[in-house]
C-alpha cells in the first residue's frame, strides 16, 4: 500500500501493541538521555571541554617553560618532565610528535593543557583507549588522575599528514 | 513533454510523454525514466569505485597483509570515503527522488532541463574530485579538516556536486507541487514519496550547511580569504556529514516500506504512526552534528549533552517505531495470507529468494541491531572518550549506511532494472545469493572493526605496529575484518557487473510483466483484511523487538561499565 494513496481519513491514534512499543522506547530515549547528566554529576570520566584561546607561539612558550623548570631527564632526546602533583602540565601535538613525555604519580590529579602547532591531531591514550581531540589555536585542558602505572603510548587519531602513524608520545606513571 | 508549466502534470492528459508499466500497471514519465536510469547507471559506477578502494583499504589495515604504501592509503580512504558516501549514496538517492515523485503520483517530471543541469553538475564534480584525489592533490580524508588543505578543485568539484543534488532536490518539489496543482492524485501522499519527501527536507538543510562550511574553505584554498577557524569548521561540517545520514536513513526506511508492500503485499498498521516518525527524523536532527564533537575543546557539555541526547534520542525514537512498524506490517500481510503458526511461523514462509526483499529485511536487521545500537551508545557524551576516532567508529557505520543503506538500495536496485531499464536479471541464482554474501561480509567487517577499535586500535591509520600497543586479539580482529572484506567486495563487484550486463543484454520486457523474484504466497487458510482491526496480532514482531531493547541496554551499560574502568578525567 506503500506506493498508493492511503485510504481517507487515515489518521488514527495508535493502539496496542503499537502504542506500548512507542512507551517502551520513549522511556528507554528517557532514561538514555538522563544517564549523561547522571554521570556528568556523579561518575568519574567526563569529557568538560575546558579550553582557552591560545596562538601556536604562546602555547610553545609556555610549554618551554614548564619543560625547563621541571625536567627529570630524557628519552631518545625528548625531555621527561614531571610536574608536581595538583599543577598544570603541558603537552604539544605537532607533526609529527608529542612534546614532551610527562612523567606523573599515580593517584594525582594533573590539569594537561594539550593544544597543537599545527594541524588537528587526536591525543589517544593506549591502552586505556582514552581519546581527546586537540586543534590548533585551543588550549584544551583535561584533568586526568592515572590510577594504574606504568608506561602508556599517546597515539595520534587524528589524520595529520603522512607521518601521522608515527606520532607516538609517552606518559610514564610511577 | 515540454517543460512549460502551463502543460498538466497528469500522465494520462493527452500528449503526455508516459508509458504503461507491463507489471504493475502503473504510468511511468519518460523524462522520469531517463533521469532515473542516468543517475542509477552513474551510482553503480561510483560504487564500484568506492568498492575496488574497500578492498584495498581493507588489504592495507589487515596488517598482516599490509597492501598500500602509505600515502596511497590516505589517498585511497578519501577517495574510498567521498565516492561511497557521498557520490553513490547521492546520485542513488536523485533516481529515488525522481521516482517517488512522479510513479506514485501519477505525475511527469517537472523539468527535464532542470534534471540535465543537475546531473550534469554531480557528474562533473564528482569526476573532478576524483581526479584532484587520484592526482596526490588533496590526501585530506573526506573531511578535510581546516589546517590540512587540498587543490581548490578538490572543494569546487564536492560544491558542484552538492548544488547539483540542491537541483534535483528542488525538481523533485516542483513535481510534488504541480501534481498537487494539477491533481493527479487524491488525497494524502502515498507513504513512500512521504518518506522521500522527509528524505528531502532534510537533504536541504544538509546542502545548506554544505555550502556554509565548503564555500569560505575554497575561497581560503585559493588565496582570497582568511582561514576559517578550525573548530567552526568541524562544527559546520559535522551539519552537513552527520545530517547527511538522516537523509540516508529516511530513503532506507522508505524503501523497506515499498519492498514490503512489492514482495509481501504489507500495508502499515497505522499510517499516522510512520508518518509520524518520519516528522520526527525531520524536526529532531539538526543538532546531531554534536556526537562528532563530543570530546572536543571549545564546546560546553552542557551543549554536548543537550545536542546529543534531546534531539538525537527523538530521532532515534523515529528509528525504533520505524523498526516495529515495518516487521508488524509484514508479520500482518504474511498472518492474513494463512501463515500463523506459532509466533515466528510466519517468518520462514517470506520470499527469502527474492533477493529485494531478502536485502530489505537484512538491511532492516544490520542497520537497527548493529547500526543503530552502536551509533547510539558511541553517540553517548561520555562513552565517547572510549570510542572517540578508534576503529569503532568505521565499525559502526558500516552496519548503518554500508549494512542498512546500501543493501536497501541493492535491494530496490532488483526491481528498478527490470521496472525502468526494463531488462530481466542475468544470473538469477547469483543474484539470490549476493545480498546473503554483501550482508554477511559487512558483519563481518563491522565486527572486526568495532572490537579492534575496542582495543584502541585507531581509524584512519596506515600501520599500527609503530605504537606497540596492540597484542595479537587486535591483530585477529583486524584479519576478520579483511575477510569480511573480501566477501563483501566480491558480492559488491559481482552485483554491479549483474546489474550492467542486465542492463546491456538482459531479456528485453516489453509490454510483459517482469520476470519475477517470487512474493509471499496465501494458504488455503487465508484471510484478507481480518486483522485490520487486531492490535496484539504481531506477536513475533513484539518477540524481536523485546530481544531488540535487550540487546540495546546490554550493550549500553556495558560500555558505561567499560568507561567506569578508565582513569578519572575531567
Ligand atoms: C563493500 C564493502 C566495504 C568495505 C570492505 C569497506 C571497508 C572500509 C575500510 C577498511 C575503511 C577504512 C577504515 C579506517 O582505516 O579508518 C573504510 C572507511 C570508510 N568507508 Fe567503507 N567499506 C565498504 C563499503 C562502504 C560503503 C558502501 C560506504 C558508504 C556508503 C562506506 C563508507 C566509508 C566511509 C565514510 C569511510 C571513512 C573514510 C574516512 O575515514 O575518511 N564504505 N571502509
Ligand atoms: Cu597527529
Ligand atoms: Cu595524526
Amino acid at each position: 500500500m506503500s506506493l498508493h494513496v492511503p485510504e481517507k481519513n487515515w489518521f488514527r491514534a495508535p493502539e496496542g501493541a503499537e502504542k506500548l512499543w512507542i512507551g517502551v522506547a520513549l522511556v528507554w530515549c528517557f532514561v538514555m538521555s538522563l544517564m549523561m547528566p547522571y554521570w556528568h554529576f556523579r561518575g568519574k570520566q567526563n569529557a568538560k571541554g575546558e579550553t582557552y584561546a591560545v596562538s601556536a607561539e604562546a602555547f610553545m612558550e609556555r610549554t618551554q617553560q614548564f619543560v625547563a623548570d621541571n625536567r627529570v631527564g630524557e628519552i631518545d632526546g625528548v625531555p621527561v618532565v614531571e610536574p608536581a602533583p595538583g599543577s598544570d602540565a603541558y603537552l604539544v601535538a605537532r607533526m609529527w610528535d608529542w612534546y614532551p613525555i610527562l612523567k606523573l604519580r599515580e593517584g594525582e590529579t594533573y590539569r594537561i593543557h594539550m593544544s597543537s602547532t599545527d594541524l588537528n591531531h587526536g591525543f589517544s591514550l593506549q591502552p586505556m583507549n582514552m581519546n581527546f581531540q586537540v586543534l590548533p589555536g585551543y588550549d584544551h585542558v583535561i584533568t586526568m588522575t592515572p590510577t594504574t602505572t606504568g608506561e602508556f603510548p599517546i597515539i595520534c587519531n587524528e589524520f595529520c599528514g603522512i607521518g601521522h602513524d608515527r606520532m607516538i608520545g609517552k606518559i610514564i606513571v610511577e | 513533454m515540454s517543460t512549460v508549466s502551463t502543460n498538466s502534470a497528469a500522465l494520462d492528459s493527452p500528449g503526455a510523454d508516459s508509458r504503461t508499466c507491463g507489471t504493475t500497471g502503473l504510468k511511468v514519465c519518460l523524462a522520469a525514466q531517463r533521469f532515473i536510469k542516468l543517475n542509477a547507471v552513474a551510482a553503480l559506477v561510483f560504487l564500484l569505485l568506492g568498492g575496488i578502494a574497500a578492498i584495498l583499504l581493507a588489504l592495507t589495515r589487515w596488517q598482516a597483509v599490509h597492501l598500500l604504501p602509505v600515502d596511497w592509503f590516505y589517498r585511497i580512504i578519501t577517495f574510498h570515503g567521498l565516492n561511497m558516501l557521498i557520490f553513490w549514496i547521492l546520485f542513488f538517492e536523485v533516481a529515488v527522488l525522481y521516482f517517488a515523485a512522479t510513479i506514485p503520483l501519477k505525475s511527469r517530471l517537472f523539468s527535464r532541463p532542470v534534471a540535465w543541469v543537475s546531473f550534469g553538475m554531480m557528474l562533473v564534480g564528482a569526476v573532478m574530485t576524483n581526479v584532484v584525489i587520484l592526482q596526490g592533490k588533496a590526501d585530506v580524508m573526506m573531511t578535510s579538516y581546516l589546517p590540512l588543505l587540498a587543490h581548490p578543485l578538490f572543494y569546487l568539484g564536492i560544491i558542484l556536486v552538492a548544488v547539483g543534488t540542491l537541483i534535483a532536490v528542488f525538481n523533485f518539489f516542483a513535481t510534488l507541487f504541480i501534481a498537487k496543482r494539477d491533481k493527479t492524485y487524491e488525497g494524502s501522499l502515498p507513504l513512500v514519496t512521504y518518506g522521500a519527501m522527509a528524505a528531502a527536507v532534510i537533504a536541504v538543510i544538509t546542502l545548506l550547511h554544505g555550502a556554509i562550511v565548503m564555500v569560505p574553505t575554497f575561497t581560503y584554498s585559493l588565496g582570497w580569504t582568511p582561514e576559517p577557524d578550525p573548530m567552526w569548521y568541524r562544527m559546520i561540517w559535522w551539519g552537513l556529514g552527520h545530517m547527511s545520514q538522516q537523509v540516508n536513513v529516511a530513503a532506507m526506511v522508505a524503501i523497506w516500506y515499498l519492498i514490503g508492500y512489492l514482495a509481501v503485499g504489507a500495508k502499515p498498521v497505522n499510517e499516522t504512526v510512520c508518518r509520524g516518525a518520519f516528522i520526527l527524523y525531520i524536526l529532531f536532527i539538526n543538532l546531531a552534528a554534536a556526537h562528532h564533537l563530543l570530546v572536543d575543546p571549545g564546546v560546553s557539555p552542557a551543549w554536548k549533552m543537550w545536542n546529543t541526547s534531546y534531539a538525537m534520542y527523538l530521532a532515534v525514537l523515529a528509528s525504533m517505531i520505524h523498526a516495529f512498524t515495518v516487521p508488524a506490517s509484514v508479520e500482518i500481510a504474511m498472518r492474513e495470507k494463512g501463515h500463523s503458526r506459532g509466533i515466528f511461523g510466519w517468518i520462514t514462509a517470506l520470499p527469502w529468494r527474492n533477493p529485494g526483499f531478502s536485502a530489505a529485511a537484512l538491511s532492516l536487521v544490520i542497520f537497527g541491531f548493529v547500526g543503530g545500537i552502536t551509533g547510539v551508545t558511541l553517540g553517548t557524551q561520555q562513552i565517547n572518550i572510549i570510542a572517540h576516532n578508534t576503529m569503532r567508529i568505521p565499525g559502526h557505520f558500516h552496519a548503518t549506511v554500508v549494512g542498512g543503506t546500501t543493501l536497501a538500495f541493492m535491494g530496490l536496485t532488483y526491481y528498478v532494472i527490470p521496472l525502468i531499464f526494463q531488462r530481466d536479471f542475468i544470473w538469477r541464482g547469483m543474484a539470490r545469493v549476493q545480498p546473503w554474501l554483501f550482508g554477511g561480509g559487512i558483519l563481518l567487517v563491522s565486527f572486526g572493526m568495532s572490537f579492534a577499535g575496542s582495543l584502541g586500535v585507531s581509524r584512519r591509520v596506515h600501520d599500527i605496529e609503530y605504537a606497540g600497543a596492540y597484542g595479537p586479539a587486535a591483530h585477529l580482529f583486524l584479519g576478520l575484518m579483511g575477510i569480511g572484506a573480501i566477501i563483501a567486495v566480491f558480492s559488491l563487484v559481482a552485483f554491479v557487473l549483474m546489474c550492467v550486463g542486465t542492463v546491456l543484454f538482459g531479456r528485453k520486457i516489453e509490454g510483459r510483466a517482469m520476470a519475477d523474484w517470487g512474493v509471499a504466497e496465501s494458504t488455503v487458510e487465508a484471510k484478507p483484511g481480518s486483522l485490520a482491526h487486531a492490535h496484539w496480532a504481531m506477536k513475533g514482531t513484539m518477540a524481536l523487538t523485546s530481544v531488540f531493547l535487550l540487546c540495546f541496554a546490554v550493550y549500553y551499560f556495558a560500555n558505561w561499565k567499560a568507561l567506569a574502568d578508565v582513569w578519572p578525567v575531567q
